[in-house]
């Protein structure tokens, strides 16, 4: 026998696991709570121009979306690029109608503030952009957001 | 006494955190942290049909034209313009001119950058000349006030020392960029 018996450590190896359920269902609800399931089915393609001078939305209530961009079922829809809002395909003179029902949501005195966001295929041409403007003109829903991720850095 | 056999009645809890983790991975995965991010762009208001135009005569030399043609070809000021990171140089030039230059703006206040598409002018063309037309602009800003271009974005205007910067940036300099309709 040797004399110099190691000693076991008298404190306890084991981590306390009892609070392991609190601190993962704190998290749980951090992400449930901040979880936006996406409402919307696109219906159409969404490769998005990229860009540097972005700002931030401030109100997520006063902001509608309207998705242009080739639709993802050409053998249904054809393959020119068209304007998605809610979950249907439209023409750009619907679009006056989606602003009214967006604005209805919203109280009197935020109507004006209603800002479109436009999210829009890089490969969708300018004429079907206008088109939209011309109506959001009409609507009168005239902030507009050019929907555009933040441009990575090619060459440094 | 049988009655003193009986087990202690505790739930077992120990898959507790099994079941947490679960759904957690699950709101993990289906999360989308919204980002609401873009260039923001106000439109003209609507013509009244009712109202002519006013007839206002700009002069020519304070707007600043771009073409952008349906093969995403650019004509600035009359002359075709084949290199796109010169585009930021003639902006500020042409707005920070000040009446030196006879061909240029008379003052910022005046300068209007006229931006015109072409109906089958892709979309990407569009925002990267925006953005550099943004970039310009906000890098004029933020000269003024001895800022960069994204220290001048990130100004909270509820912040009263960053409002305070942000409108002495903007005192007689407005963002004058139109975008016109395009024709075919």
């Amino acid at each position: 026998m040797s004399k110099f018996k190691k000693k076991a450590a008298n404190t306890s190896q084991e981590i306390p696991t009892s609070a392991l359920p609190d601190i993962i269902f704190m998290l749980l609800f951090f992400f449930m709570v901040t979880t936006v399931l996406r409402e919307t089915d696109l219906l159409v393609e969404q490769k998005l121009p990229q860009a540097e001078q972005l700002r931030k939305l401030e109100k997520k209530s006063l902001v509608s979306y309207i998705y242009i961009g080739k639709p993802k079922k050409t053998d249904l829809f054809g393959s020119e690029p068209r304007i998605q809002v809610n979950d249907i395909l439209v023409q750009p003179s619907d679009i006056i109608l989606f602003v009214t029902q967006e604005k209805d949501k919203l109280s009197e005195a935020e109507r004006d503030q209603i800002t479109m966001s436009m999210k829009i295929d890089r490969e969708a041409k300018m004429g079907i952009v206008t088109d939209v403007q011309q109506s959001l003109k009409e609507a009168n829903a005239r902030k507009i957001l050019y929907s555009t991720p933040k441009k990575v850095a090619e060459d440094i | 006494m049988a009655k003193k056999q009986r087990a202690n009645p505790t739930v077992n809890s120990s898959s507790m955190a099994d079941i947490a983790f679960l759904l957690l991975i699950f709101f993990l995965v289906t999360t989308t942290i919204a980002s609401d991010k873009g260039i923001l762009f106000q439109l003209p208001p609507k013509p009244d049909p009712n109202e002519p135009p006013p007839d206002i005569k700009f002069n020519q030399r304070n707007i600043f034209k771009i073409l952008i043609n349906s093969n995403d070809k650019m004509l600035v000021e009359d002359e075709p313009m084949d290199d796109i990171s010169q585009l930021k140089g003639k902006v500020k030039e042409f707005v920070l001119n000040n009446g030196k230059n006879k061909e240029l703006s008379d003052s910022p206040k005046d300068a209007i950058i006229s931006l015109k598409a072409d109906r089958g002018t892709s979309y990407e063309k569009f925002i990267t000349v925006l953005d550099i037309l943004e970039t310009s602009y906000n890098e004029m800003y933020g000269a003024r006030v001895g800022l960069t271009a994204d220290q001048f974005r990130e100004l909270d205007l509820k912040n009263p020392v960053d409002k305070e910067r942000y409108d002495r940036a903007r005192e007689n300099f407005p963002k004058n960029i139109s975008i016109a309709e395009p024709t075919n």
